[in-house]
């Protein structure tokens, strides 16, 4: 790098371009949180939902599924698992139908042995969050 | 080693050694669930492999950093460390709780750990990278604040240097983001929203002043290259990552909810995100090329040009292959992100790691400046053997994640996940090998420390002229 251009200025626009984006960032995210009501889905956030949410976080479900593309990628998306399916029973009969000892050969989701309250909370959980509005994300159906 | 409280950086690295061994291993068997979906099932599910696999892995690059800091500063900063004894117990603490947490993860069922931490006082667990029980993160933070007091206190009290102080700052930030993992509304967007302060805002931002800062430490050591023109480059590097990487955090905000006008935002300023590893690479190459002696490790010089090469190829490129919004609309949560995450954590944070215990081992090891030409063979072969690995590793996840985004989301007929997973079985079995060659490459890399010990230092060759370089 050229003598005319010292360490003092690469210094003072390490700092000035640091607070301009850390500001600009600030600005944004307080314009993404006054856009996120009509987007967010939040009217659907019942009691029943945010237990859904706390059984899915309890239970590490996003360390083999994605949910809104994010999470691991051994097991199918759930963000749109409401859509696939169709329901929440369909949901619920599938969690509920793991076998203890998993299927040979085959990756297998564990049995949780959920309550029927517990089902309700989570099917509840992943209705609510096949209804938020992702742009149009996934491509289709399959996640 | 100019100060005796560089010591305390010994225990540091060899817990972070040995921290990345497991970290392997878990790799490897999930691996191999991936080929073989019942293997270990029930007792070790998927998600707990991967969360000692991605804990441990954050855990040891947290435990080099810590020791990079303590051996760097008391050089940079021309004093001994404030509290050496403070950086000792902060060590065992440290250690013990992740300790503690990984073996809870493997032998408790992790809701059955969510119940016994006391999970619903604070939820955060269950998000993927921040398993950890909220009492482990407590004490992550505990550990954070009596580290940063320490060097803190040692770079203020005395020499202050810019690498230091973006060393300072870069930790200073670690400890902040992380506060956003006590933040977990039942809100999903805004949880998503804000789980990615820590986890971009770390990677493509204040760890990358960690990283620039310590590529500059060894470069100034190793070349001989005046202090002025090193530190100048850190600033611009470190300037350009900021001024890209914190609205670039909008490449994360396309598709979980948050407004449209993030397809903007987040594709320009992450397409620029290579600018500042591209300079990394430069630079390195740059000083190398213009040194003004040899330095006897010619293995910490290899990992420190590694670094610049492969973080720029695993962030960068494999950052920007699917950063646009049009491409990672397809893209999304696939195994092209993970051939992405595995190419760029190596490239750019397992790599600086490795390049300051490179450097500084022998030293800590009562070595003048080198260890012994046998050693530096040696871990050189682990050099190539690991870095080799992650290339294939991340060729095989790029041609697996090609196949599954054209199988499940363009074709005529998407097929479903799991029919597709079926089908890229070939890929995981070439990932799954050549993640044993990395382990192998491990145990070479592990093994240059007990070879040539009693063998004389390496020399230095002859000056740059000479040698015609
Ligand atoms: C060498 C043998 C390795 C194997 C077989 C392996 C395997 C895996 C597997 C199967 C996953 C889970 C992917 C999923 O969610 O479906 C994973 C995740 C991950 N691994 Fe590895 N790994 C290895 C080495 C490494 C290394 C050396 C690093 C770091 C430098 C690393 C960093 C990560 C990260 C960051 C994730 C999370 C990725 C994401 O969320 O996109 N792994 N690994
Ligand atoms: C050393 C620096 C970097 C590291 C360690 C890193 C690591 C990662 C990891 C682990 C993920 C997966 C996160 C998850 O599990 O959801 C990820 C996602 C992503 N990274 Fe990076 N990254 C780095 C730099 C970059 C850069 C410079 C770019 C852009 C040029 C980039 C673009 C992306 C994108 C677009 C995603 C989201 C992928 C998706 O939609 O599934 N990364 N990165
Ligand atoms: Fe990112």
């Amino acid at each position: 790098m050229s003598q005319a251009f010292t360490k003092a200025m690469a210094r003072n626009i390490f700092y000035g371009g640091s607070l301009f984006f850390i500001l600009l960032f600030l600005a944004l995210t307080f314009d993404t949180d006054s856009t996120l009501p009509s987007r967010d889905n939040h009217a659907a956030i019942t009691e029943k939902v945010a237990m859904g949410k706390a059984l899915w976080e309890k239970n590490d479900c996003i360390g083999c599924h994605t949910l809104l593309g994010e999470g691991a990628y051994f097991a199918p998306e759930l963000g749109n698992v409401y859509k696939r399916f169709g329901s929440t029973d369909a949901i619920k009969a599938f969690i509920k139908g793991r076998p203890k000892n998993g299927i040979p050969g085959r990756r297998s989701m564990p049995q949780f042995n959920f309550t029927d309250e517990e089902l309700d909370a989570i099917a509840a959980f992943l209705k609510y969050a096949s209804e938020i509005n992702t742009n149009n994300w996934p491509p289709n159906i399959q996640g | 080693m100019q100060y005796q409280s560089q010591r305390v950086a010994k225990p540091y690295f060899i817990a972070a050694i040995g921290l990345f061994v497991g970290q392997i291993l878990f790799g490897l068997v999930m691996g191999l669930q991936y080929v073989m979906g019942d293997f270990l099932f029930p007792a070790i599910p998927f998600n707990v492999a991967r969360m000692v696999h991605t804990n441990l892995l954050i855990v040891w690059l947290l435990f080099g950093f810590m020791g990079a800091a303590y051996y760097l500063v008391p050089e940079e900063a021309e004093r001994e460390l404030v509290s050496p004894k403070l950086a000792l117990a902060m060590f065992w603490i440290f250690l013990v709780a992740g300790a503690l947490t990984i073996l809870g993860y493997l032998f408790v069922p992790y809701s059955s750990l969510a119940d016994m931490t006391g999970n619903s006082i604070l939820p955060t667990m269950g998000r993927e990278f921040l398993e950890q029980p909220t009492i482990t993160k407590l004490g992550i933070v505990v550990v954070a604040l009596a580290f940063l007091f320490n060097i803190g206190a040692t770079i203020l009290s005395g020499r202050k240097t810019a690498v230091s102080l973006v060393l300072l700052i870069g930790l200073a930030g670690l400890a902040v983001m992380f506060l956003f993992s006590f933040y977990n509304p039942d809100n999903l967007v805004k949880d998503k929203f804000y789980w990615w302060w820590v986890v971009h805002l770390w990677v493509e931002g204040v760890w990358e002043l960690i990283l620039g800062s310590i590529l500059a430490f060894v470069l100034i050591k190793t070349t001989g290259v005046d202090r002025e023109v090193i530190e100048k480059w850190l600033y611009v590097i470190i300037a350009m990552t900021l001024i890209t990487g914190i609205i670039g955090t909008g490449h994360h905000y396309y598709w979980i909810g948050t407004p449209a006008y993030w397809k903007w935002w987040g594709s320009i300023f992450s397409a620029m995100e290579p600018i500042p590893f591209f300079m990394m690479t430069v630079f390195a190459f740059n000083m190398v090329n213009r040194r003004r002696r040899n330095h006897p490790n010619k293995a910490a010089v290899l990992w420190a040009l590694g670094t610049g090469v492969m973080a720029f190829l695993g962030a960068g490129v494999w950052g920007f292959l699917h950063t646009l919004a049009p491409v990672n609309y397809y893209t999304h949560g696939t195994q092209i992100t993970a051939a992405h995450g595995h190419m760029a954590f190596y490239g750019a944070y397992v790599m600086i790691v490795l390049t300051m215990i490179s450097y500084a081992m022998p030293m800590l090891r009562g070595r003048e400046a080198a260890n012994s030409n046998r050693s530096q063979v040696v871990e050189m072969w682990g050099f190539w053997l690991m870095t080799v690995s992650i290339v294939f590793i991340t060729l095989f996840l790029t041609a697996a994640g090609i196949l599954q985004v054209y199988l499940q989301r363009m074709s005529e007929n998407p097929l479903p996940f799991m029919v597709v997973q079926d089908k890229l079985a070939l890929f995981y079995w070439l990932r799954e090998i050549t993640g044993v060659v990395f382990l192998i490459g491990l145990v070479v890399y592990i093994a240059s420390f007990f070879v040539g010990s009693r063998e004389p230092e390496a020399s230095v060759s002859p000056a740059p002229a000479e040698a015609g370089a």
